[in-house]
């Protein structure tokens, strides 16, 4: 579905990513997991068409989208939940809401149905909606976060560490709900420097280290890796 | 149906109260309360058209004289340079009549908003790259360019400006219909944009145009396009003070111009139409009732200014609206409680 063929993106002069290849299946979660600075923001925003890569190819769906400019890739199914989440503070819940959903706010039963949908998958929204979405808890900003990329029914949407600067149990819940969307049909590409919670969900994992893919292999052997234990799992 | 119908029947209650309001006042009103009236209604489509581009998109332009001048100066130039160049062919642009003046002050709004609205979208392209007090700074060259360029063109008047410019209401006493109709035109132009989906994503664009962005809002045709509508709005405004106190010069169009109009914005809570409407009209109005303190005038007009800003920082209304709820739009409904 998502394929990065030897992405390169550079800051100015600096090099954040030296030709990254990856791919993710329809329907699978994908989980990217390194430390700060390793680039996973990075190819996020390049993803996304926040940023031009230098070199190298995105493809969706065996389109090559590399210079597709980021509201055309949301009609096209791809959304993500920013790093630091970036919800609209000064806006109801609603409205963020709303916005999610911009894309097809012409097709107002598909834009009630989504809104249904998501309310139901994070019911602590739904009884905030008037809020303006700065009052909200971490937790609960990150659900909104996650509810608003959802509006826009993506078929691929990734997350930027939905984890940071969570209490343990709501990580947990937040996790679990991706599950749930993933169950939906909503292919999932999840970077985390949790790698205990990522790779707890995901089927997939590839380790990334200043710029460059390390590891690339399914969970279970992640998990057992010695490498993977000592520098991501903390054991 | 029904609604199509209340509107129209809204318009028409507008156009016939403005115009017989019009009448009234033109001929009951001291002149000098008239000019006046004329040019706080000049003022609040500036300061809303404004608002358009710094209050609700967030952007920050301080040049918004510039635009004024391009509408004033090719609004102008049409009744004074071009139209008499072709009168001869088609006589029924002939002024001096109702229809002839009315069609003559249609052709300089067009143009001078046009013109205005193409200078917008110059200006506003570099607004894509541009943030904060860079943009600031550009608009305000913008502006400054204009400013120059007038003092040295010497078919308009130069320094000296164009004066004598025809009313274009000889007959019918229309300057304030035709002043307030574009007072209520820029008005309900930022309400209709700020209560629709669309104008979401405007705000979206202020709050965290990444974010905007990544949630698939096009942020450049956003920026752009309030640009282009806020210039065309200021290039109304100036033709309409051309004709209406008929005579322009590059003075009226300095930076301080430019600073007077952004302050409105700024003191009237940027981002709220209503504070846009009412800091126009005090900042107008404030000068004139001060004129018996003589000398000292300006300097307890920038002491009241201060103090306004230090006693309300984030504006007279902040971001709140009277008159009309900010968001009357409608919003998904969902079974339950939370609807
Ligand atoms: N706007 C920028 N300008 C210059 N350098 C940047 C910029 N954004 C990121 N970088 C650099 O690019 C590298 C990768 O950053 P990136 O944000 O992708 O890391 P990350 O893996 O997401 O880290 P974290 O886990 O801390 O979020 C870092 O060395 C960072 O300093
Ligand atoms: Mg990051």
């Amino acid at each position: 579905m998502l394929q990065l063929e030897n992405l390169e993106v550079y800051y100015g002069s600096i090099r954040a990513l030296n030709g990254i290849n990856i791919r993710v299946e329809l329907g699978e979660i994908v989980t990217m997991i390194g430390a700060n600075g390793a680039g996973k923001s990075t190819m996020i925003r390049a993803i996304s068409g926040l940023i031009r890569p230098r070199s190298g190819k995105v493809f969706f769906e065996n389109e090559d989208i590399t210079t597709v400019p980021p509201h055309q890739l949301v009609e096209m199914g791809i959304c993500q939940s920013p790093e630091g989440r970036r919800i609209f503070a000064n806006m109801t819940v609603r409205e963020n809401l709303e916005l999610g959903g911009y894309v097809h706010h012409r097709n107002k039963r598909q834009i009630r149905e989504d809104y249904d949908r998501v309310l139901s998958l994070f019911p602590r929204i739904k009884d905030r909606l008037n809020q303006s979405a700065g009052t909200l808890s971490g937790g609960e900003q990150q659900m909104l976060a996650i509810g608003r990329a959802l509006m826009s029914r993506p078929r691929l949407l990734m997350l930027d560490e939905p984890s940071l600067g969570l209490a343990p149990i709501m990580v947990r819940q937040i996790f679990d709900i991706l599950q749930d969307i993933n169950q939906q049909g909503v292919t999932i590409l999840l970077v985390e420097q949790n790698a205990w919670q990522a790779l707890r969900i995901a089927q997939r994992g590839y380790v990334l280290e200043t710029g460059s893919v390390v590891m690339e292999n399914d969970t279970q052997s992640l998990l057992a890796d010695e490498g993977v234990k000592n520098a991501y799992l903390g054991e | 149906m029904r609604i199509l119908l209340l509107r129209v029947i809204a318009i028409l209650v507008t156009f016939i109260g403005l115009y017989m309001l019009s009448q009234f006042v033109t001929y009951q009103m001291d002149p000098y309360y008239f000019q006046v009236l004329i040019e706080c209604g000049v003022y609040i489509i500036l300061a809303v058209s404004l608002n358009l581009i710094n209050g609700i998109t967030g952007q920050f332009s301080i040049g918004h004289a510039g635009f004024f001048a391009v509408g004033a100066y090719v609004g102008a130039a049409w009744t004074m340079i071009w139209q008499p160049m072709v009168v001869g062919r088609y006589s029924f642009l002939q002024m001096g009549t109702l229809h002839g003046d009315i069609l003559n002050l249609l052709i300089a709004l067009v143009l001078g908003m046009i013109s205005a609205g193409m200078a917008g979208f110059v200006v506003g392209l570099p607004s894509l790259r541009l943030r904060g007090d860079y943009l600031a700074i550009a608009t305000l060259g913008f502006a400054e360019v204009i400013y120059v360029l007038l003092l040295n063109i010497n078919s308009v008047g130069g320094a000296r400006g164009l004066n004598g410019i025809p009313t274009l209401i000889s007959s019918g006493n229309l300057a304030l219909f035709w002043i307030f109709l574009f007072v209520i035109i820029s008005i309900v132009l930022s309400r209709n944009i700020m209560q629709s989906v669309r104008g979401l994503t405007w705000l979206s664009v202020r709050e965290d145009e990444i974010a905007a962005d990544a949630m698939g809002v096009d942020t450049t045709k956003v920026k752009v396009t309030a640009f282009v509508i806020g210039s065309a709005l200021a290039g109304a405004a100036g033709v309409l003070y051309a004709h209406f106190l008929t005579g322009i010069s590059p003075d009226i169009f300095s930076m301080n111009t430019s600073i007077l109009i952004t302050t409105m914005v700024v003191l009237g809570g940027s981002g709220s139409v209503t504070g846009s409407v009412i800091a126009a009209t005090v900042l107008i109005v404030l000068p004139e009732m001060l004129r018996f303190l003589k000398n000292d005038r300006m300097v307890i007009y920038s002491v009241l200014l201060i103090v306004m800003m230090l006693t309300r920082p984030q504006g007279i209304f902040g971001t709140k609206e009277i008159g009309f709820p900010k968001w009357r739009r409608k919003q998904p409904k969902t079974e339950g409680r939370s609807a």
